[in-house]
């Protein structure tokens, strides 16, 4: 059909999905060149004014040379980053459902507290006198931490859960110290854990024994009994676990652990299970990160920044890092140093960064938590829970599902590769064939327990019609692999912007700058 | 509740077909005595309205850096955020993607960290940089440990001019993964030292060549490991890679990010190449896709937690991203010209106040050469006049007691920094408030 004008008022459906373009762009993907390829000498993206200075006051150390900074003015920065952007997969355009990862929506209320002067245009130095609001927020968001896990205490300067699990263990650390029992250089990790747990005791300074899961996905509680013994220091445990479920035996390990001299250390990274529901310090729990970045929603930012606050029990508490906050006559006072903070009874086992924390964090959190109140958080986990098991229940029939017969699953659900068996199809092709239906593929061999995992977290902010949707499209892709017609899956994904990435050939010979060419050519 | 789509209905149809009769029922693993019946003793659900009005009481009680005269340094800096920064940091594709784990519908991320990578090294005059720390002070604790990694030792040298905040931070780890830290000069370095860690600018504000100090380093065997606080000096003076450093961490916030009260910051983090398989941290790397397209992926996962568990090079997972994406852009924006320009107003407005407040009776500058910030010693204990200061609304900078409490020669020392965003005006009313405090 045409118009009066000769313009074609409807689409013909010829071919031309292999056609190669002019400019390699298609469409709306575009092809992008490094920043340091299109700028130039001389084009600038700010108008500052011009230095007087005479006589510098470097003492002869004013840099020499060029520093090789492309110039690019501001339209062409913008166009740059915008059309990077439609590279990347984003939780605001789609279900996002790496387990683990906690992937929810991101509410924008959040980011406009966080810029508000007060709180994004203050010195983490300035005057205690200035900063009343500031540390009033901070104890104020330690505080709904505090109830939520009926924990006495927490700190609340480390920048995200590994950092956590690192205080977390340093303050147990110097607990034991302090009872003259530094022997204990032990700590228990089940296989099942995030790496950053082994990582984490190893960098504190202790050997890790790993404890084995049973057939029902938990920790095999005879197993860990038999480890514990005067030489460990601690155990490191994920509750609700990384197969997504919950340790059911929790009081009677905390005990065990106890009665053995050690402290329990839980990783929170999946308290957004259980918030408002279950709190940790009645599992007989010492110390636990809460991932603000997970539970609270504060945006993932393609890696970060983070929060991980540390809740400590009375047994720790007192070795909790510096700064301290503390009601003091005039208001909040900010207790820096070791020495000051012993005149408060504390007895600090040092300090985890320069400064107080992720306030840009603890803003977010915070409009996060008075947004949901007491209310909307039991929902939160209510729902993530349900979400989860939902998935569970409509796909396990089709996919294989390791412990879905040991009841329901907690905020994600497990699946394994045995229906993939003999059918050339492995999971990381059945995620990638996900990439083309538009969706984010889900953690993939991530527990280490079961073969091939596929560990789905949908997160409470996914209605039931993108869930729906979601199980289609993945079941109808499980089914598929176990036909004939594999096409699907051979090099998938097809629509992204890149095709698989050769990541063997990126780590055997690692390019991890651009060089200009001539000094590229010069060093081949 | 807004952020929640299920409907009763929903919840209800989707517990038919999990085979549950309520929500309750799907917490049946955790021991009853632990399982709350009733709702945590906190307030209820709030509007968005009435959330704007919590937070805006709070945030109100705060004295912003922009609303007064304002000189606070030592390790964070108010530097001036172009539009352009914010606004594209805040694309959903940006703030709510993760890690690029699933780099085909990553290359976004991955290709502006390859880019921030770039930019690092060429900063600090060093071959490689890593997608980012968390912040300054812990790519100092991290950079201390990948030198015991590389040379095999144990013992770590402090310069006594590295900021306290970050010699603690250092020590804390350090200790923990039994290191033995001691404070002292090149004379302090033996055989059996790993690194000497040293801070250009350093903690005083004062600049150093710090080449001889490489060379008596790397004599006995160690590396040396220099730190920067303010990323800006770099386009000024030379940078450590120049001077001989095997590692220079430093602190990015003030390219692109705000205050925030003291995070989230953006650690950077570069070595040599031939120290690369020991870094800690993310790494992006250039590489092709199955029809020979360019594109980046994380590379040398071999060396992290997710990998080697107990034996990874660090067990940092989240790190800084989108605060790397505002320096990434801002850098961008500001080029070869634009940060030598941001660099040059620095320490022009810097010397002009230093001139000034050196004039004032009872002040002695202390640091003859300087970038943007430098020390006074006042007729007078610091901390007590940056209170009063306070009152009249001035912030004057940091006096030096609140990060060396035990120092008694440090008492009257007052830290001040200068930035591009500093007015004349500004400057005057320093001059003016510190002459009538001191008179």
């Amino acid at each position: 059909m045409m118009n009066k004008q000769g313009r074609p008022t409807t689409g013909t459906a010829t071919n031309g999905g292999e056609l190669a373009t002019i400019s390699g762009h298609r469409g709306l993907d575009r092809e992008v060149k490094l920043i340091f390829e299109t700028g130039r000498p001389g084009a600038c993206g700010v108008d500052l004014p011009e230095p007087e200075l005479k006589h510098d006051r470097l003492g002869g150390l004013r840099r020499r040379g060029a520093i090789g900074l492309p110039g690019l003015s501001e339209p062409e920065v913008v166009r740059h980053f915008v059309r990077l952007s439609r590279k990347n997969y984003a939780i605001d355009y789609g279900l996002y459902p790496l387990g683990s990862c906690t992937m929810k929506h991101n509410p924008r209320l959040n980011e406009k507290m966080a810029r508000l002067p007060g709180f994004a245009d203050i010195h983490p130095l300035q005057p205690v006198s200035t900063i009343q609001g500031a540390l009033s927020l901070i104890d104020h968001l330690a505080h709904w931490l505090k109830l939520l896990t009926n924990m006495p205490a927490v700190a609340m300067s480390p920048k995200a859960g590994a950092h956590g699990e690192t205080c977390g263990l340093m303050t147990i650390r110097a607990a034991h110290h302090a009872k003259g029992e530094a022997h204990r250089t032990v700590v228990l990790v089940p296989e099942s854990a995030h790496g950053t747990n082994p990582a984490t005791a190893a960098l504190v300074g202790y050997t890790v024994e790993e404890v084995p899961a049973n057939e029902r996905g938990r920790v095999d509680v005879a197993a860990l009994k038999a480890k514990l013994g005067p030489n460990v220091a601690a155990i490191m445990l994920t509750n609700p676990n990384t197969c997504g479920l919950f340790e059911n035996d929790m009081i009677e390990i905390a005990d065990a652990v106890h009665k053995a001299g050690a402290y329990f250390y839980c990783d929170g990274a999946n308290f957004n299970a259980i918030v408002g529901r279950v709190r940790p310090g009645d599992l007989g729990i010492d110390a636990m990160h809460i991932n603000l970045h997970k539970t609270f929603s504060t945006p993932h930012g393609g890696g970060g920044p983070g929060a991980g606050p540390v809740v400590l029990s009375a047994a720790l508490a007192p070795f909790a890092p510096v700064p301290l906050i503390l009601h003091g006559a005039n208001g909040f006072e900010l207790i820096e140093d070791d020495a000051a903070a012993k005149s408060h009874d504390a007895k600090p086992f040092g300090r985890m960064t320069a400064f107080h924390g992720q306030m840009g964090m603890f803003t977010r959190a915070m409009a996060y938590m008075l947004s949901h109140g007491a209310d909307g958080l039991a929902q939160v986990a209510g729902d993530a829970v349900l979400n989860a098991n939902y998935i569970l229940a409509s796909l396990k029939d089709v996919m294989s599902a390791p412990f879905a017969h040991s009841g329901p699953c907690m905020h994600e659900a497990l699946f394994d590769d045995s229906f993939l068996k003999d059918t050339g199809v492995t999971t990381l092709d059945i995620s990638k064939a996900l990439i083309d239906e538009g969706y984010h593929p889900m953690t993939m061999y991530f527990p280490l327990v079961v073969h091939g995992a596929m560990l789905i977290e949908p997160t409470e902010t996914e209605s039931k019609h993108a869930l729906d949707e979601f199980i289609h499209v993945l079941g109808t892709l499980a089914k598929e692999a176990k036909g004939n017609d594999k096409r699907r899956f051979e090099g998938a994904p097809h629509f992204a912007p890149r095709r698989r990435l050769d990541e063997t050939a990126a780590a055997r010979k690692p390019v991890l700058r651009w060089t200009p060419p001539a000094k590229a050519q010069a060093a081949e | 509740m807004r952020y929640l789509p299920l409907t009763t209905a929903d919840r209800k149809a989707m517990l038919s077909v999990v085979g549950a009769k309520s929500i309750d029922e799907l917490y049946r693993d955790v021991p009853r005595e632990a399982y709350l019946t009733t709702l945590v003793d906190l307030p209820m659900h709030a509007g968005e309205l009435e959330v704007e009005r919590q937070m805006g009481k709070l945030a109100a009680r705060n004295v912003s850096a922009g609303s007064v005269p304002f000189f606070c340094g030592a390790g964070a800096y108010r530097h001036h955020v172009p539009a352009t920064v914010d606004h594209l940091i805040q694309r959903s594709e940006f703030l709510t993607s993760y890690t690029p784990y699933q780099p085909e519908i990553a290359q976004g991320t991955l290709q502006y960290l390859f880019e921030f990578q770039t930019q690092v090294a060429m900063l600090t005059g060093m071959d490689v940089a890593n997608a980012s720390m968390y912040d300054g002070s812990t790519a100092t604790a991290e950079a201390v440990l990948m030198s015991a990694r590389v040379t095999n030792r144990k013992r770590i040298v402090l310069s006594p001019n590295l900021h306290p905040h970050y010699a603690e931070t250092v020590r804390t780890t350090a200790e923990a993964a039994g290191l033995s830290i001691i404070e002292g000069n090149e004379t302090a370095l033996d055989d059996k030292t790993a690194c000497f860690v040293v801070q250009n600018p350093d903690f005083t504000g004062a600049i150093h060549d710090i080449t001889p100090l490489s060379d008596a380093a790397h004599a006995k065997g160690a590396l040396l490991v220099a730190v920067v606080t303010e990323i800006v000096s770099l386009g000024a003076i030379t940078p450590p890679g120049e001077m001989g450093a095997d590692i220079v961490v430093a602190e990015g916030q003030s390219i692109g990010n705000p205050l925030n009260f003291g995070g989230p910051y953006v650690g950077l983090f570069a070595t040599r190449q031939k120290f690369v398989r020991q870094m800690p941290g993310r790494l992006c790397g250039e590489t092709v896709d199955a029809q020979g397209n360019r594109g980046f992926v994380l590379t040398l996962s071999t060396r992290e937690q997710h990998i080697r568990r107990e034996k990874a090079t660090s067990n940092i997972c989240t790190n800084s991203g989108l605060c790397c994406l505002a320096f990434t852009i801002h850098m961008a924006l500001l080029g070869e010209d634009g940060f030598r320009k941001l660099a040059a107003l620095n320490h022009d407005r810097a010397v002009q106040a230093a001139d000034k407040l050196a004039k004032v009776k009872g002040v002695e500058l202390m640091t003859p050469t300087f970038f943007n910030e430098f020390t006074l010693k006042l007729a007078k204990p610091a901390a007590p006049v940056v209170d009063q200061l306070a009152k009249n609304g001035i912030i004057a900078g940091v006096p030096v007691s609140r990060l060396k409490p035990h120092d008694k020669a440090a008492q009257n020392l007052l830290l001040v920094a200068v930035t591009e965003t500093t007015t004349p005006a500004d400057i005057d009313a320093l001059v003016a408030g510190l002459s009538k405090v001191l008179s």
